[in-house]
């Protein structure tokens, strides 16, 4: 199969520092573990510094709309079931602009993986406040700090039944290439928040920041959702990182008795054949 | 001669229930018809009603006249009497309200006492059919029959409305037996009885769609449920999204990934989707949205009819890019129209918008059976030996169609679409020089898609000194309104655009300067097509005769309005 070089063409547009570059490689690191073929991968992202990311791994890319990366996937999904389906996208683009797909995708719980680089700013328009943003945080528009509490994600995940939820640091290269593997081979919905640094807006959560407060707890039962709860409220002098939830729930697919044998894509049709679906009118 | 009859009362009597049935069996029976609804955005209350003519052939309208009225309720009444033939009758409930005294037409049918004796009030509407049936001279078999297959499983229900329809049909009968004689009629159980909605959620289906994602919005959620309704036996997969801006992305990445997509909505919800149309522009991805009008601004009248949008969906998402506007105009051509977009959409990797309005997706006529040879499956999807390796999706060609592939088909090769301007590769470019090509190859592709569009459909007098012109749906009233004229020695036509952007321009820069007036009917405020004609060509029309009331043109005021441009 490939090497994880095979899945990173050409440069890519971020800043030096940027956390990424560590994020890239370890896709391209578990993809090539995972011996996906390019072909049979698909990355769905929206706009932003992250959602650059089809343009800078060889796989199937739409790169669409800011905040709509996640309704094309169902699509996709949907038309071909044979795709590994991969979202991956910051989180203005994931939580701000594309609340209502985030809350109900997971409710849909489609087979795919949700891959938010949060760096808690907006980096493509340089330096606005994102929805995790903690409080206090000066910006040129914020010039008071941040006003509104900080989005949850894990927290608003586990809270509408999502079956895998994690969050990892793009400075712990090794886990999250673990953890991305984990859940592109989650059979539903499986969110990853993945905190990075933005070298160039984002002065407060450093990587020094992170690296300072991330630490990986004891999870005994994965499927313990009340406990998944509340490690995924911890913020602050300490950050959990890791598998906080994994438990599989019928995916949306599974519901779909039509997607049964050949992907919807590759299935013939002739008008013909259907003629009779008129007689009901007679 | 033709029978019209109206049926009327508050939201949820079931004026629906009614028509059905009725129309049903008289195109079971070989009768030609048209049915039509004006009903309030509310589900119980108000005054909502139905119009039902029956007519040697499928007739084209309705009409204002009313031979027969059924008033579920006094207002039915008092809003339509005035409409009512002197030879009219209408039915009603004794025991409901009373006619006024000089009021010799009524036929009373105690509707809800009949129907407790047959087992529940419920079925008032079943004996007020039986009632109608005696008044136009038909036997109650063959509704007895469709009552049998409407309740199967439900044998109880079937035989007590069995009863309540007998019941309306001896009661009536000793009023006005055969006070009506139906035109001649058919041969039987040969038309299809069928709503513009069920056409066009037939027509996906039959083209092949796969996929329909939409969030329900009158009047276009019709489609959505014959195709979640038919979801159940064939491939085709129907999702409620969140909102527009979601159901038109799904629909995106569907088409994307290899299957025909469609989202419907109206205005409202169109509105939601414009920055998903322009991207299906910019990712060159097949898209076919259908958008059933309403009236307008915002959420106008919810339940009424409009053809308000047509410049809104010529212009609608921000950008440059290459589109198709179809409409319906009757359900003959709509059935065969729709698939026309979907094989637009995929050969000219594009959206293609086709309007429809409340008007067309409401009312039921009787119509041939479809052909569905004429149907057409051909996804321009390039094989294996059509394309240059490595794949690029955007490679510059001259005709600006860049052969597609769908993600997962040729091993080794991947399929990259970008928002952001992109090269060959899709992949995002900053450079003027790619820009322009791109812009360019794009453009190009409004060239053989301006050869696709059907002209104008030309009706009445081929060398006629007065044209009409319309859209959509208004070509049934049009056609009504030539004929009018016609007989009135008037050498009049009618051209009834089908296809609408990229603007066919042929026939009419031929006819305009040889009639001496030509008028411009459309149900919006400021006959948008008649501008749209206008900026496309310097032609200009003598009159606009437009509707904005939220009603469908009836043909006598079409007439009237012409007499004040064309005298004598």
């Amino acid at each position: 199969m490939f090497k994880a070089d095979h899945y990173m063409p050409g440069g890519t547009a971020w800043c030096p520092g940027c956390g990424n570059f560590q994020i890239r490689e370890a896709l391209a690191e578990a993809l090539a573990e995972l011996e996906l073929p390019p072909e049979r991968i698909l990355i769905c992202s929206g706009i932003g510094q992250a959602a650059k990311i089809p343009h800078y791994i060889r796989a199937n890319g739409f790169n669409g709309l800011h905040g709509r990366a996640l309704p094309p996937a169902l699509g996709a999904c949907i038309a071909n079931k044979e795709l590994k389906v991969i979202v991956e996208s910051g989180d203005g683009d994931s939580y701000g602009e594309g609340g209502n797909h985030f809350i109900h995708n997971i409710r849909r719980n489609p087979d795919l993986a949700h891959f938010v680089h949060n760096n808690q700013i907006y980096g493509l328009t340089k330096g606005q406040a994102s929805p995790t943003s903690d409080q206090g945080m000066k910006t040129g528009v914020q010039v008071n700090g941040v006003v509104l509490p900080a989005l949850n994600p894990l927290a608003v995940a586990l809270v509408l039944g999502a079956g895998f939820v994690a969050r990892c640091f793009s400075g712990e290269k090794d886990h999250l290439k673990e953890t991305m593997k984990e859940a592109i081979n989650f059979p539903g919905y499986a969110l990853v928040d993945i905190l990075q640094p933005c070298v160039s807006f984002n002065k407060v959560n450093t990587f020094g920041w992170y690296k300072k407060r991330t630490y990986f707890p004891d999870i005994e039962d994965l499927e313990d959702w009340s406990a998944a709860l509340e490690i995924s409220r911890q913020w602050g002098d300490k950050i959990p990182l890791g598998i906080f939830y994994k438990k599989p729930k019928p995916t949306f697919e599974s519901s779909l008795k039509v997607l049964e044998g050949e992907p919807l894509a590759f299935k013939p049709f002739n008008p013909v054949e259907i003629a009779s679906v008129q007689n009901e009118y007679l | 001669m033709d029978v019209n009859i109206l049926v009327g009362g508050a939201a949820g009597q079931g004026m629906d229930t009614v028509m059905n049935l009725l129309g049903k069996a008289l195109v079971r029976e070989g009768y030609s018809i048209i049915y039509t609804k004006d009903y309030m955005s509310r589900v119980r209350g108000g005054h909502n009603f139905s119009r039902l003519r029956i007519s040697s052939e499928t007739p084209w309208t309705n009409v204002e006249t009313v031979d027969i009225i059924v008033a579920l309720n006094e207002e039915t009444f008092i809003l339509h009497n005035s409409d009512l033939s002197p030879s009219g009758r209408i039915i009603f409930d004794p025991e409901l309200f009373d006619l006024p005294e000089d009021e010799d037409r009524g036929v009373p049918v105690k509707l809800r006492s009949l129907a407790e004796e047959a087992g529940g009030a419920i079925m008032a509407n079943t004996v007020a059919v039986g009632a109608l049936l005696v008044l136009i001279g038909l036997e109650t078999a063959t509704v007895e029959k469709l009552l049998t297959e409407t309740f199967t499983g439900k044998e109880d229900v079937a035989e007590q409305n069995i009863k309540a329809l007998k019941a309306g049909f001896k009661s009536a009968e000793r009023y006005c037996s055969t006070c009506f004689t139906l035109p001649p009629k058919k041969e039987e159980r040969k038309k299809l009885f069928i709503d513009g909605n069920q056409v066009l959620g037939m027509a996906a289906l039959a083209s092949g769609c796969r996929f329909l994602s939409a969030y329900p919005m009158t009047p276009s959620t019709g489609i959505m449920n014959y195709l979640a309704e038919k979801s159940v036996q064939y491939p085709v997969v129907v999702e409620q999204a969140e909102d527009e801006i979601a159901a038109v992305n799904m629909a995106m990445g569907a088409s994307y990934a290899g299957v025909r997509a469609l989202t419907c909505t109206s205005g409202g919800g169109f509105s939601l989707m414009v920055e998903g149309l322009s991207l299906a522009g910019m990712t060159e991805t097949p898209l076919v949205v259908i958008v059933a009008m309403r009236p307008g601004p915002a959420t106008g009248l919810p339940t009424r009819t409009e053809q308000g949008d047509l410049e809104f969906v010529i212009h609608a998402g921000h950008g440059e890019f290459p589109r198709a506007v179809l409409s319906a105009t009757s359900h003959e051509d709509a059935f065969y129209r729709l698939n026309k977009a979907f094989e637009l959409a995929d050969r000219y990797q594009t959206p293609v918008i086709f309007l429809s309005d409340q008007h067309f997706a409401d009312t039921h006529r009787a119509v041939d059976p479809f052909d569905f040879n004429r149907l057409s499956y051909n996804r321009s999807i390039a094989g294996e030996g059509e394309i240059e390796k490595p794949y690029k999706r955007y490679r510059l060609t001259e005709n600006g169609i860049s052969p597609r592939v769908i993600p997962g088909q040729l091993e080794g090769e991947t399929v990259l679409v970008d928002s952001d301007e992109h090269d060959e590769n899709g992949n995002i470019i900053e450079d003027a020089e790619t820009r322009r090509l791109m812009a360019d190859k794009r453009m190009r592709k409004m060239v053989l898609l301006a050869e696709d569009m059907d002209e104008p459909d030309l009706y009445g007098d081929p060398q006629p000194e007065l044209l009409l012109l319309g859209w959509g749906s208004t070509y049934g009233v049009l056609r009504e309104v030539v004929d009018t004229l016609s007989a009135r020695g008037k050498k009049t036509a009618m051209l009834q655009f089908t296809d609408l952007w990229p603007l066919p321009q042929k026939r009419i820069k031929n006819l305009f300067p040889q009639v001496e007036k030509v008028l411009s009917v459309e149900n919006n405020i400021t006959g948008q097509l008649a501008s749209l004609i206008y900026r496309e060509t310097g032609l200009a029309v003598d009159g606009k005769i437009v509707k904005y009331d939220g009603r469908p043109f009836l043909p006598r005021e079409i007439v009237k309005e012409v007499d004040k441009y064309v005298q004598g």
